[in-house]
Formats: C-alpha cells, structure tokens, sequence
C-alpha cells in the first residue's frame, strides 16, 4: 500500500514527455466500433454500430446509446464496461446538480464534470485510464450540443465527429456533407450513410443504433429498429 | 424570547408590472437596545438579485458570506449569474445542509429573471420555500408586515408606485414593532436600473 514503486499511478510520464498508457488508450478506441455524431440546426443525432460476436447475441439487449439525463445522450467508441462506469458516474452528477440547483445540468457542465473523472483516471495511483471516448449529444438553453471527451480527459465541441475504426474516412466524409442549415432528419441521413461507409458486411437495423434529441421537447431518444428501418429505406 | 428576535427586523419583497422592490429596516438591537442605526440587511448578489436575511445578525453575514462564495464559484463555473429561482433552491440547499443546528435567519430572495420576470420567495431557516406572486415578508415585524401588505397591494404596479407602496408597508408595520424600525432601506429594482433609497422615519 503505497511503499513500493508500483503503486504510483500507471500513467507516469515517459523520457521523451509522453503518457504511453493514454496513447494505449487511446488505441483501443481507434480499434473500437465506429461511432460518430453530428449537430444538426434544430437538434443532434449520435449513431454508432452494433457488431455483436456472434449471430446468437440477441442485439436487443445490447444499448451502446445511453441517456445521461432526458435531454443528455452519450455513445462510445472502445470497451463497453469503461462505458458504463462512466454513464454511472455521469448520471450520478447530473442528478446531484439537479438535486442542489432543481435545473437540468447544462451540456457542458455535464461533459466538463465527466471529463474531469477521465482526467482523475490518468492521474491516479491503481488505475488505469478509461479506454473509451465518448460522443456527448444534448439539446440545452445554449442550443443542440455535441462534445467528445477523449482517455486524457480532453473534450472539445464539434459539429460533427467520428471515432473509433475508419475516422479518418469517416470524418473525411462528414467534413463533405456537412453544412450549417442542416436539419436532424438530413443529419440522420448523413449519419446512416457515414456508417455505411466503412461498414463491413451490410447495414440494418438491427447493427447499428441511433440516438436524437430535437429542438421541439428536449428529449433524448434511442430510435427504435423500426424507425431506423423507415430511414434506411429513404436512403437506399 | 426567540432567538429570531434577538436584533429585531423587517423585511419585505413586492413584485410590480416587470419589476420588483425589496425593503429592510436598518435596526440592529440587542434585545431592546439599539446598537447601531444603519445595518444592512439587504444584500446584492448580483445586477438583477437580490437576498434579504431577517433573524440574528450574526448568522445573517456568515450566511451571506457562504452564499456569495457558491455564486461566485458558480459565475466561474457556468459563466452566468444565477437564475432567481435556481439561487433559491440552492439558499434551499445549504439552509437544510444545518438541518439540525439552523441559522437562525428567514431569508428573502427577489431577483428578475429569464424575459426579466420577477420572481420572490422567503423560507424558513431549514429551507422550506413559499413561492409567491405579490408579496413575500420577514423578520419580527412580520405579523404587522402581512396585514400592511395584504391592504395595499395591488397587481401590477409601475415601478415608482411599487415604491411607495413598500415603504409605507414597510414604515407603518415597524411602528408596531419594538424591535424594528429606525428608517428603511428600500431597492426597487427594473431590468434597466435599481433604486436604492433611504428611509427615515420615527428614529426613536
């Protein structure tokens, strides 16, 4: 307990100024499924994909898309038990804020109080940084937000991101479509085809999943396979 | 005698057509002396709100000084001011905190807020709100200060009659009250400007 040279934390600065534990982490997600998300004019779309091991997997009970809060959503990209450490955490926050002020957490309080548990993780003795990152889509009083919060406890606001395999291709693609007066139903479109890029085998509902929220309620929702059946539909 | 009369006050908030007034006498006593005639009761939190603490003195400042340190955090934090209402929930907050050892105050909070709609409530010292529409009152003149208010108010005031209004609530409830008195300070606050004024009145 804290007498050897073992229990300094993992992440100890290497000669030449890097924390190779974060570039490994970073790895991880850079192998994980894709996942990306962009901000549209009157709302926010996350999609991921949902390769699952095996056909025997019943996909239902697979969620990659979590509620925070009604109007916060999130996505990952890397391990899936990382994730749900942090979508605990993240909620447990959010409902303290809410208890003490009696008003919804803002985006960014939300994202900065979570990235700041990632930072904690590469700074701390016993453990290791999360290896994941994570694709924060809300809708609050300063509009439709998109952040994405990196191992190092990094996060930046986007307006449209990717992560995970393929990002390149995917952001290379995205940074094609996008524009500023895009609406959340072209932003889904653009999102289904993103994915479809650089998916491997062919798409359905079923294998990816997808999460909105809109100006008009405020609400986070993962859309069901039926509604992504409807949008694959119109971009086929 | 309770310890919520120890230095005497009076406090109310009134809410008029977009703007609202919030008024203190400036009594600090022990008991039946007076010690000093220019305390301040009212405090500002920020441009548009406003807190007014009645009961001991003593808790008044340490609990002001609290609140304006978790504003201030906060105003660094989010980068805004508070909302009224989210400034009360939290007063609510660290009042409870003290649930079984309170600050023995009874706080107003009036402030203007989104679309600069006025907003007033007053708790108890564990933090229970009362949310109300017209007027919120305080402090050991209280029972005066309702009737007083309850007779004059009216709804939608223009901000110079709102003053008026309030200060003679305010005069004539604290000469019903030993403990209270000696001049008003009254706020009346719009979203453009804030009217701070003085009150003098029986200063015996």
């Amino acid at each position: 307990m804290g007498d050897s040279q073992y229990s300094f934390s993992l992440t100890t600065f290497s000669p030449s100024g890097k924390l190779v534990q974060i570039e490994h982490a970073l790895t991880a997600v850079g192998s994980g499924q894709t996942s990306l998300g962009i901000k549209a004019a009157n709302g926010v779309v996350i999609a991921t994909e949902k390769k699952l091991p095996s056909i025997l997997v019943d996909e239902t009970s697979v969620q990659k898309i979590q509620c925070l809060t009604p109007n916060i959503g999130v996505v990952y990209s890397g391990m899936g038990p990382d994730f749900r450490v942090l979508v605990r955490k993240s909620r447990k926050q959010a409902e303290q804020y809410h208890r003490l002020y009696k008003e919804p957490i803002p985006v960014t309080q939300l994202v900065r109080e979570t990235a700041a548990v990632m930072q904690e993780f590469t700074q701390s003795g016993g453990v290791r940084p999360f290896g994941v990152s994570l694709l924060v889509a809300g809708y609050d009083d300063n509009g439709p937000q998109l952040y994405q919060v990196d191992p190092s406890g990094s996060y930046f606001s986007w307006k449209a991101s990717a992560m995970g395999k393929n990002v390149s291709n995917a952001k290379t693609f995205l940074e094609k479509r996008y524009t500023d007066d895009m609406e959340l139903d072209d932003a889904v479109h653009t999102a289904i085809l993103t994915l479809k890029e650089g998916f491997e085998g062919q798409i359905s509902a079923k294998n990816i999943e997808i999460g909105i929220i809109n100006a008009v309620d405020r609400k986070f929702r993962v859309l069901t396979p039926a509604e992504i059946d409807d949008f694959l539909a119109e971009v086929e | 005698m309770s310890i919520f009369e120890y230095n005497g006050s009076a406090l109310i908030a009134m809410v008029g057509k977009n703007c609202f007034a919030i008024a203190s006498d400036r009594r600090l006593g022990v008991q039946l002396q007076t010690i000093a005639t220019d305390f301040q009761r009212i405090y500002q939190i920020h441009d548009k709100l406003y807190i007014g603490l009645s009961g001991l003195a003593t808790d008044a400042q340490t609990l002001y000084q609290r609140l304006v340190f978790r504003h201030k955090l906060y105003q660094l934090r989010e980068e805004r001011d508070m909302k009224p209402e989210t400034f009360a929930s939290l007063v609510s907050a660290i009042l409870y905190e003290k649930r079984f050892g309170p600050y023995f105050c009874q706080p107003v909070i009036a402030g203007l807020g989104d679309e600069d709609k006025p907003f007033i409530c007053t708790m108890d010292s564990i933090g229970a709100k009362e949310l109300a529409k017209d007027f919120v009152v305080a402090g050991s003149a209280s029972e005066s200060l309702y009737g007083a208010c309850e007779t004059m108010f009216k709804p939608d005031m223009e901000p110079e009659e709102l003053f008026e209004t309030v200060s003679h609530a305010l005069m004539s409830s604290v000469d019903r009250d030993c403990l209270s008195g000696w001049g008003g300070h009254v706020y009346v606050v719009t979203p453009t400007e804030v009217k701070e004024t003085i009150l003098k009145g029986r200063m015996d």
